[in-house]
């Protein structure tokens, strides 16, 4: 195992930083894990979905009478199951959602907005049969154009999808239809004066599509609406609470009423935050007389209808000085939010040039509807179309300056005091620190070695959030100790806290037992998004186990018969004068007499990521394909709890970088039927596309988090497709301007450009 | 998935018993790695399935010296791949066969699979072709014999009638002067259909070119056999400085003559632009191989 | 029409018995009836190899397999792969190099991997590459699975020298 890739000022914690095994990987490796299409409960049956064949219609009729009349169908839901709600809009992980569109989004009420959407839902003895049933029902359709193209559905004569629509625009709602849901802008400075003092201007459109987060295991989910009208959900989701919450809403049920089993979550990314399923299942089990309902995607369903991150249409102008100091940005980002508002174009505008000082700039960023599914978050949402863009143009104000690309970098690279280009003041960040490691690094004095070789370089950024999180614990008779936790262990973060409480306990990784419960059984705890879990849980578990250690103090005195500020605790043992007691012994003196603690914690704030990538590319120049021959990313992660999982979330953000970059997109017909509904067509990167993945852990550890940890799961996807076309252009010489670069798109490029 | 019969044969004449008789609508297993995703699919009119996979005869992969090889209808990728024979005598075949799917394909799809699924863009297709290889079709009324090359009528088409079946695939011995390879364009290293697939073969003789193959795979509705394309390299040299250009405008050519599709997979003008770029290199791979060949021997 | 199968077949050196439509997937099979959940459904299209057996000693995605085809066959599944008193040491190679994260497509990976160095017991990088390329995962962008191949190729070879 590889230690050299960590750059640690100095080692000071005995479980931090090792890499253990993880206490649920017995259970993964031997098929035993039970994830959310797993579970088979009594008496199950099985639902199936209706989905619109059309992207964008009316609905003037459903008849379900010939698939209710189906031997073996027990119930079918429409959306009139549903209970009428009003246009609030509520906090789901870190977006916000008007729950009336959640509602639509799960069984569409009058509209279908994409090929795909739910619009009846069957429950049946056996799958078979629901799937028949699914096709005995009959529903009419008025069809309606799609508006496919986020800059078409800008246009003033663009098909309305939803009739009430007014675009807020900085706050104010423009009384008209539209497809525009926002308008937002950020603006400091004066960029005019700014761009006309500029030796450099360079202005360039950027064009992304949508891409999937592409977790292997599809959504399922089993739901129980018991007699006595307790609701019990198993499913896997990045966040139990949340996934209680938007049930909660938009079946107007109360919260308590609503029990969350969390299985394994078989990846995530951002897109197992929204519920699809959930209160369908429910619906379905309550009609059939209480019997338990499965539903699982297809990967087709999947694909089809649930969240993609936004297409995007991005123009930037950048001016700069020749010593390199950026002067002035201007710029204009829509994303598509696909069939309802919410793209997360708000975190692209801001991170368009976090990672630079700038004191002119005007950027208008759209939030705009389309006919295709309602985008959902895709780790570090909103960016990686964004620093395409920006990363794209610093490269080639670079080459222009004749200025080392880490250099120019250097230059305007933000650090600690500095603003971010919304206002907020940076604390203790680690961008120049990954800078400088690179100069020094030998992938950057590398020699490329043939003729189409090229190497590119971008930075990242994403915020990282804190939220809500709380832990429980008992110390068991044997001195071992039971974690209980609400977050979604969607990549090791047991062993993260483990690990976290073990530090703090001063007890060995081996004693800690974390298990992750259900919402009835521990507090609120938001889910597994926004890089927090191994932030905010991880630091509760930190303050679980000074409080476990307290609680221990006390009978460590009661023992000794003293005051407990007699007592010190020191790697394992409560000693007092001359008397000493090892945590074991006294664990087992407590037996059936446990000392238990919770602890619930809301950090106002994380520390932002930042990353930079190099890659090493080359380029078929006949057949414009391109291959990844190295590459390597540095990262600020605070603290590397558990190294292993650190690179291993930076390896997978890359790759699914690399992707994005390179291969995935999806693709429409004129009608809006998505054509590439298969992992056939829907190319992601597989093993044999790949070189291993380097990763460079720089530790600039969080003042404020008590072991410095920052979070590390979203920065690494953020800039890969920049660095690849950089590497592209020097390979080649011709910049392309629109993702993914397959060899279809490059061949076009470079055939307008002929 | 509709549901329909499922019928395990265990001989040729069982099978051509069956085809003759039933008047339903049957399709053969053999791998099914096409076939059942197309049945999940909603193909809904199969009402039988026979599974020919246990039918000894058509497990047969045989070499015979006048002959040459047959492979039966039945026999896996991997069989096939995996085979000492086949692998030193036939590296073109092995060129395609070996990329249908990746190893969990490989163990169950078939050639004659590959070949009944008619798909423009079979990779095993254009590398039959080139090795002049006949498909060997029976019926209750007896045997035809087929040129690959006519096999294909239309995508998902070809000329079985009802009652006759694929038995398997003749490919002719190859003499020391021949050579031949496949190359495919896809956007990732596996797992994804060819978005253009050419296969090549050349005999040489005494260092010139005396008969040269071309076929291509998903550039038209049915994989194309081009059998005029020697013409310009007839005689010439291996080491001729105008080989280069000669095969430069046999690609040029050939990307004229082709009529493909846009789809996901690709633009008919990329498509286009793929056929004379693998054009030229799969024939230089094939005259390569054919070369060096004639070294070893 | 009652099209149903009686199927005999053998599960991990286990005779097993059981009825299913001819339309059914061995997937679905392993998965619903026999309550083998540890093979995993990922795309149900044979593009993701979540749902990975060995069949006969041959790798095949279980999803593209009719469960009628395998009367008489000797299946191995991810459950049949531990020994009495020890992971495999595929197993213990993937816990060790963390090579995975969510763990859906672990499953599908070891028993991938068990085929490779069953034919080929002391794979390349490239070739670990090129054989697992019918699996995909989502999290670990593959570098941490190839290493623990690797490993425990290296492990295997180093005990077959003593």
């Amino acid at each position: 195992m590889q230690e050299s890739n960590l750059v640690r000022e100095k080692k000071k914690f005995q479980v931090i930083g090792t890499r253990p095994k993880r206490p649920d990987g017995t259970d993964k490796v031997t098929g035993r894990a039970l994830y959310g299409g797993d579970i088979n409960l009594p008496s199950m049956i099985y639902g199936e979905i209706l989905r619109s064949p059309h992207a964008h219609a009316k609905i003037i009729s459903i008849d379900y009478q010939e698939a209710l009349a189906i031997e073996g169908v027990k119930a079918v839901i429409t959306a009139e199951d549903f209970p009428s709600l009003e246009d609030v809009t509520k906090k789901v992980g870190e977006g916000a959602v008007n729950i009336r569109y959640r509602s639509n989004n799960i069984l569409a009420k009058e509209k279908v907005l994409y090929q795909g959407h739910p619009i009846a839902a069957v429950a049946a003895k056996d799958k078979n049969i629901a799937r028949l049933a699914i096709e005995k029902i009959i529903v009419k359709y008025e069809i309606l154009s799609p508006v496919l193209d986020v800059r078409e559905a800008m246009k003033e004569d663009a098909p309305i999808l939803l009739e009430e629509l007014r675009t807020v625009s900085m706050g104010e709602k423009i009384d008209k239809p539209t497809n525009i849901a926002k308008h937002i802008q950020l603006k400091r400075g004066n960029i005019e004066d700014s761009f006309a003092e500029s030796d450099i201007i360079i202005e360039r459109e950027f064009y992304t599509s949508m891409v999937h987060q592409g977790y292997i295991e599809p959504q399922s989910v089993t739901a129980l609406y018991n007699n006595d009208g307790d609701i019990s959900v198993w499913t896997s989701t990045q966040g139990a609470f949340i996934a209680q919450q938007q049930i909660s809403d938009v079946l107007n049920i109360p919260l308590s009423k609503i029990n969350v089993i969390p299985m394994e979550i078989g990846g995530g990314f951002g897109g197992k935050v929204s519920v699809y399923l959930d209160p369908v299942a429910i619906l379905l089990s309550k009609k059939s007389g209480s019997l338990p309902v499965k539903i699982t995607m297809s990967r087709k369903d999947v694909l089809m209808a649930t969240g993609p991150t936004s297409g995007s249409y991005i123009k930037v102008k950048l001016g700069a000085k020749n010593n390199g100091i950026f002067t002035a940005v201007h710029a204009y980002l829509a994303y598509e939010a696909g069939a309802y508002p919410g793209s997360p174009v708000g975190g692209g505008a801001v991170s368009l040039f976090a990672p630079y000082k700038l004191d002119h700039l005007l950027i208008d960023a759209y939030d705009v509807v389309v006919n295709k599914p309602k985008s959902e978050p895709y780790r570090a949402p909103g960016t990686t179309n964004a620093i395409f863009a920006s990363e794209s143009i610093i490269d080639e104000i670079a080459v222009k300056l004749k200025i080392d690309p880490i250099e120019l970098r250097l230059i305007n690279a933000v650090k600690e005091g500095d603003r971010r280009i919304d206002g907020p003041t940076y604390g203790r960040i680690g961008l120049i620190e990954i800078l400088e490691e690179i100069k020094a690094h030998p992938h950057y004095h590398s020699k490329l070695r043939g003729k189409y070789q090229g190497r590119g370089i971008a930075t990242g950024f994403w915020f990282n959030y804190a939220g809500k999180s709380s832990v429980y614990a008992s110390i068991n008779g044997d001195g071992t100790v039971n974690l209980i936790e609400g977050s979604t262990d969607i990549g090791g973060s047991r062993a993260s806290m483990a690990m976290q409480l073990a530090e703090t306990m001063e007890l060995p990784y081996e004693s800690i037992i974390p298990k992750v419960v259900d919402t009835n059984s521990i507090g609120y705890t938001e889910g597994t998004y926004g890089s927090r879990t191994t932030y905010s849980t991880g630091w509760a578990t930190h303050n679980l186990g000074n409080e476990l250690i307290r609680l221990m103090k006390e009978k460590a005195a009661a023992h000794f018969e003293t005051e407990i500020g007699n007592i010190v605790y020191s790697k394992g043992n409560f000693t007092s004068s001359d008397k000493e007691i090892s945590f074991i012994d006294l664990a087992k003196l407590m037996k059936g007499n446990p000392v238990t603690a919770s602890s619930s914690i809301h950090p106002k704030r994380a520390s932002p990521g930042f990353g930079t990538h190099i890659v090493d590319v080359e380029v078929d120049p006949e057949t414009y394909k391109v291959t990844i021959l190295r590459y390597t990313a540095f990262q600020d992660v605070g603290t590397a709890i558990h190294p292993s999982y650190v690179e291993g979330q930076i390896q997978g953000g890359v790759v699914q970088g690399i992707g994005w970059a390179l291969n995935e997109e999806y693709i429409y017909d004129d009608t809006g039927n998505l054509v590439n509904h298969t992992l056939l067509d829907y190319r992601m990167p597989t093993s044999y596309d790949l070189p291993m993945i380097d990763t460079v852990l720089i530790e600039v550890p969080d003042p404020d988090h008590p072991f410095g940890v920052k979070g590390v799961g979203e920065v690494p996807i953020v800039p890969p497709a920049a660095a690849i076309a950089n590497a592209i252009n020097d390979a080649i010489g011709h910049r392309l301007n629109r993702l993914p670069m397959s060899p279809k798109n490059i061949f076009e490029s470079i055939n307008q450009v002929k | 998935m509709q549901n329909f019969d499922y019928i395990r044969v265990k001989s040729k004449d069982e099978l051509s018993e069956l085809l003759d008789k039933q008047n339903k609508e049957i399709k053969l297993l053999s791998g099914g790695t096409d076939l059942i995703p197309q049945l999940r699919e909603g193909k809904k009119d199969i009402e039988i399935i026979v599974d020919v996979k246990n039918i000894n005869e058509m497990n047969e992969l045989s070499f015979d010296n006048t002959l040459g090889l047959y492979i039966g209808a039945a026999v896996s990728c991997l069989n096939i791949c995996q085979d000492v024979k086949v692998k030193t005598m036939y590296p073109g075949l092995i060129d395609a066969i070996s990329l249908i799917g990746g190893v969990q394909i490989q163990g169950r799809a078939s050639v004659g699979g590959n070949l009944c699924n008619s798909s423009p863009a079979a990779d095993s297709i254009p590398a039959l072709i080139v090795h002049k290889s006949i498909c060997i079709i029976e019926s209750k009324d007896g045997i035809r014999e087929v040129p690959v090359e006519q096999f294909c009528t239309g995508p998902g088409k070809n000329v079985l009638n009802k009652n006759e079946f694929l038995a398997g695939i003749r490919v002719p011995k190859v003499d020391p002067e021949f050579g031949a390879a496949y190359l495919r364009f896809i956007p990732r290293n596996e797992m994804d259909i060819a978005v253009v697939g050419v296969g090549a073969s050349v005999e040489i003789k005494e260092g010139h070119i005396t008969t040269a193959r071309l076929a291509l795979g998903a550039v038209d509705a049915t994989p194309r056999y081009f059998d005029d394309v020697f013409e310009p390299l007839l005689g010439m040299a291996i080491n001729d400085e105008n080989l280069d250009r000669i095969l430069d405008d046999i690609g040029q050519s050939i990307s004229t003559r082709i009529n493909p599709i846009t789809d996901m997979r690709g633009s008919a003008e990329q498509r286009k632009h793929l056929s004379k770029v693998l054009t030229k290199r799969t024939l230089l791979k094939a005259i390569e191989r054919a070369s060096n060949q004639q070294e070893v021997n | 029409m009652n099209m149903k199968k009686f199927i005999q077949t053998s599960i991990n050196n286990e005779r097993v018995e059981f009825i299913c439509e001819p339309r059914d997937s061995l997937l679905s099979i392993l998965r619903e009836n026999l309550r083998l959940t540890g093979t995993k459904e990922g795309c149900n299209n044979g593009n993701c190899g979540a749902c990975n057996v060995i069949i006969d000693g041959v790798l095949v995605n279980s999803c593209l397999v009719l469960a009628v085809e395998v009367e008489g066959k000797k299946i191995e599944t991810i459950e049949g792969l531990a020994g009495k008193d020890d992971l495999h040491p595929i197993q213990n190679a993937f816990l060790e190099e963390a090579a995975l994260q969510c763990g859906i497509c672990t499953p599908g990976f070891i028993i991938a991997t068990k085929n490779l160095l069953d034919i080929n017991p002391n794979p390349t990088e490239q070739e670990i590459r090129k054989s697992l390329a019918g699996n995909l995962c989502r999290c670990t962008g593959y570098d941490k699975i190839v290493r623990a191949v690797i490993d425990v190729a290296k492990i295997s070879n180093n005990k077959g020298d003593e």
